[in-house]
């Protein structure tokens, strides 16, 4: 198995396992942040501008870690400098 | 299938690359501007208005309700700057109903401009509000050992705001187009809809980290009194 294959093989598995490792973590955090933002609405009703509010930011935030890991796996995927190193290392290689 | 609007080039010359991130947020500006100002252009002050003036005064009162809920006392010092950057990303957003188009906020350059814009303007405001002594205190806040931690905090909250907004904007146009190939009709229509309502709440959720940013850096850290009636429970029935 030569480099480039390798790198290939690399890069993909990282990126799906990064993308659900990070999924986890933030639909965990969501999920209780969500659970207890209802329990909050149910006790104060009169609340609800501020607690909606704060719990979009919040799940913003939270949600932002999950985008992270799905850019960080895009970029394994569609443009990964190693491949695009391998790639070109390929093509000089061929060209002489 | 490609990452960014970047990619797609309209007009080369030379090292002068016209792509689609240019093109679509010219036009967005210029929808924006031309906007704005064909509504202002005959503001009435009786009870009769027209109808987009009527759009325009609920946009800007909700703007400044937002600001200063957030905790800035006087909202219309950051109407301008906090308003610009949540129209535009707004408008991005929405604008993905028309064919062809490509969000500009897709582009990590146009999101890295946009969180600079932010990066600047905050000790801008900070330094405005509580001079320039006042504004550099506030980084060696609880101890001098946190000097670090707040310079670092500021860069990487700046690197947070581009980035998240990259992510959610390209993410929904890689998945509208993952699907398009899957399942061709029905599915990327929802898709869509939720594409509109994620792009609304990420310019919510950028122009009010904006806003809390510009907080932190003006408010005055002297006294921890914060007795203010709208802490307490209203008990109303």
């Amino acid at each position: 198995m030569d480099s480039m294959a390798l790198t290939a093989i690399v890069s993909i598995i990282i990126a799906g396992i990064t993308t659900s490792l990070g999924c986890v973590a933030p639909a965990l955090a969501e999920g209780r942040s969500v659970a207890n933002a209802l329990t909050a609405l149910a006790q104060q009703p009169d609340a609800s501008a501020t607690i909606t509010r704060t719990l979009f930011v919040g799940l913003a935030m939270i949600e932002s870690t999950a985008i992270y890991c799905f850019v960080v796996s895009m970029i394994l995927i569609f443009a990964n400098p190693f491949w695009n190193y391998a790639v070109a290392a390929a093509a000089a290689a061929a060209g002489k | 299938m490609h990452l960014s609007p970047d990619q797609i080039v309209f007009w080369q010359f030379g090292f002068m690359r016209l792509n689609a991130t240019i093109v679509f947020t010219w036009a967005l500006m210029l929808l924006l501007a031309l906007g704005s100002w064909l509504v202002t252009r005959r503001l009435s002050h009786d009870l009769v208005r027209t109808r987009w003036q009527n759009l325009l005064e609920i946009v800007v009162l909700g703007i400044v309700h937002q600001i200063e809920d957030v905790g800035l006392e006087q909202p219309r010092r950051y109407l301008a700057f906090l308003g610009s950057l949540f129209l535009f990303v707004a408008a991005a957003a929405l604008c993905t109903v028309l064919p062809g188009y490509e969000p500009p906020t897709g582009s990590l350059s146009t999101t890295a401009a946009l969180a600079l814009c932010v990066f600047v303007a905050v000790p801008l405001y900070g330094i405005r509000e509580r001079g320039l002594g006042g504004y550099l205190r506030a980084y060696a806040e609880p101890t001098i050992l946190m000097l670090p931690f707040n310079i670092i905090s500021e860069v990487s909250r700046t690197l947070a705001l581009a980035v998240r907004l990259f992510g959610n904007m390209m993410s929904g146009a890689m998945i509208l187009a993952i699907l398009l190939t899957i399942t061709p009709f029905f599915f990327p229509l929802i898709m869509t809809a939720l594409g509109l309502l994620t792009g609304m709440v990420q310019a919510y959720i950028f122009s009010i980290l904006a806003a809390v940013y510009i907080a932190a850096a003006t408010r005055d850290s002297a006294p921890p009194a914060q007795g203010e009636p709208a802490s307490e429970p209203q008990l109303t029935c």
